[in-house]
């Protein structure tokens, strides 16, 4: 068995003889249909985190009968622990571009916008210079598509897609209850597609490379490679293209310090992975999924300070418009800093498990939902820290 | 006409009088003037036809779209996890010291306003932190000191 983790080189491989506007013109000669199978075929699962397939998405929209139609690029990327997505859009902003107007094609939209976090706003001005070049080659090949930006203004919440078509019209980033899904009613309540900038990269490059190459990387559920934002307790911090479905004990040999007690896979809403499970993870949809976050703890962290960092975290960035995450968010930090103090019995950690049930049950979207994962990995492996 | 009249008629011109217009309007006020005035938020009201409990409503649910008087640089430090063990307390500190202000103060000269930020997607090269829209990573508390004096400088009169 292979011992290290296969680095891929698809995202940010700059090829000199196909440019993304080459492939996009190959792209175009081909049918909708016939995109949206290979799509299908390639089993490429949505990058962000909720990891839809990316096929399927594209054939619902395409199947809904209307005359305005969008592709939304979301580049909210506020999950802590990920970068990756900052760095796509600096590096290859042409192939996320073309993943657009190939996805506007294939569904029927004249108009794709970048949502663009408001921490990113530096990149604004080099990201609309070559958008003026991407259109105006658009409009000269008499491609009906034009690409826009968006900002956002520190909101973590946004990057859930329905907040985010709220931001966009003007509103409170408030998640919408669902459904009707962003395929039948998204940004102005109109059929939209809404990719992770990476997914629309990887769109990009099936179509150059073709779904069989994009399929020979990865397992059955985890097809392909992934951009995975190293951060923590790590020699070598960074952005790397790996193949999809290592276990984690591999990862860590190859990025931990030596010491690692755990690795948070999928940001602050993921999971934590103590090191007695590192051998058994694998990283991937039939593991643990991930956006790409993975921070890494080594014997010297508290995972106290880390579960409480991301309860402040969830309690300021809750939107507060439904009660079980606005109110379960708080309940939870003052919960583990009362057990901290002592002012609580340390069974109180189970109630507020209880609490997580209620709230991935009850709460709206997925921020609510998801802040059980941190919660409950962490309690469960760690609970003396927690305690004393 | 006030100048902020000026500035949010150039604003709404520039992206159309609709709803879907309120987002820019305010991001670009904000770039403007730092903060959101009453003034300013009953003036895009008026321009944009809506309610001024909307606009309200709407800017401040948004951490960057401030609705408190902030100094001519915002100074966001990131908290997050990772910039946390790398050592934000000390950027903190150090920016506090050289500014003489606590977080989420203003100078009284109104060139600052410190403030913390979650995580600014910069993990791998914490502690890092936002001026305006430039962002500076691999900070040490040497560097964040130069970075602020550099920014006094370069706004004295």
């Amino acid at each position: 068995m292979e011992k290290k983790v296969k680095k891929v080189d698809i995202i940010f491989e700059t090829a000199l003889d196909t440019s993304p506007l080459d492939v996009l013109d190959k792209t175009l000669q081909r049918s909708a249909d016939d995109i949206i199978l290979e799509l299908i075929d390639s089993g490429l699962k949505g990058r962000g985190g909720a990891g839809f397939p990316t096929g399927l998405k594209w054939k619902f929209t395409k199947n809904e009968d209307s005359d305005t139609k969008y592709v939304i690029c979301n580049a909210d990327e506020g999950e802590p622990g990920t970068f990756k997505d900052r760095e796509i859009l600096d590096r290859v902003p042409e192939k996320v571009f073309t993943g657009m107007t190939i996805c506007g094609y294939v569904i029927g939209a004249r108009e794709g916008y970048i949502y663009l976090r408001g921490e990113y706003n530096f990149l604004l001005k080099t990201l609309n210079a070559k958008l003026d070049i991407f259109n105006k080659a658009l409009k000269d090949r008499n491609i009906d598509f034009q690409i826009f930006v968006k900002s956002g203004s520190g909101a973590y919440v946004c990057g859930e897609e329905s907040a985010l078509f709220e931001s966009m019209q003007g509103f409170r980033g408030e998640p919408r209850n669902k459904p009707p899904y962003p395929t039948v009613a998204g940004y102005n309540f109109k059929p939209t597609v809404i990719n992770n900038v990476e997914t629309l990269v990887y769109v990009a490059m099936i179509c150059r490379i073709g779904a069989e190459k994009f399929k020979a990387l990865g397992t059955t559920d985890s097809r392909g490679s992934k951009v995975f934002s190293v951060s923590g307790d790590t020699p070598i911090p960074g952005i790397y293209e790996l193949e999809l479905g290592m276990p984690l004990s591999r990862f860590v040999d190859e990025f931990g310090d030596g010491d690692a007690k755990a690795v948070q896979v999928g940001g602050a809403s993921g999971h934590c992975v103590p090191r007695k499970l590192f051998a058994d993870t694998i990283i991937g949809f039939e593991g643990i999924p991930t956006g790409g976050s993975m921070m890494l703890f080594n014997s010297s962290r508290s995972m106290y300070n880390v579960l409480k960092d991301y309860l402040e975290f969830f309690t300021e960035e809750s939107c507060g418009q439904c009660t079980p995450c606005r109110v379960g968010c708080q309940q939870l930090l003052k919960g583990i800093e009362a057990v901290k103090r002592g002012e609580r019995p340390p069974a109180y950690l189970d109630e507020m498990k209880k609490l997580t049930g209620t709230m991935r049950i009850a709460a709206k979207c997925g921020l609510g939902q998801s802040v059980g994962n941190p919660f409950n990995t962490i309690i469960d492996n760690f609970r003396e820290e927690i305690i004393y | 006409m006030s100048k902020i009249d000026l500035l949010v008629k150039g604003l709404v011109e520039q992206h159309g009088k609709t709803r879907n217009s309120l987002m820019p309007v305010l991001q670009g006020l904000v770039q403007q003037e730092r903060f959101l005035s009453e003034e300013a938020m009953l003036v895009v009201a008026r321009e944009l036809d809506l309610a001024a409990a909307e606009v309200y409503g709407t800017a401040s649910f948004y951490t960057f779209l401030d609705t408190v008087p902030r100094g001519k640089n915002i100074v966001r430090v990131c908290k997050t996890i990772t910039c946390h063990m790398k050592g934000k307390e000390d950027i903190v500190n150090a920016i506090e010291n050289t500014l003489k202000i606590r977080t989420g103060e203003t100078t009284h000269d109104k060139k600052f306003t410190l403030l913390t930020a979650n995580c600014l997607g910069w993990c791998h090269k914490g502690p890092v932190m936002l001026v305006n829209d430039e962002i500076y990573p691999d900070l040490t508390p040497q560097k964040a000191i130069e970075i602020i004096e550099e920014y006094a400088t370069l706004n004295g009169h």
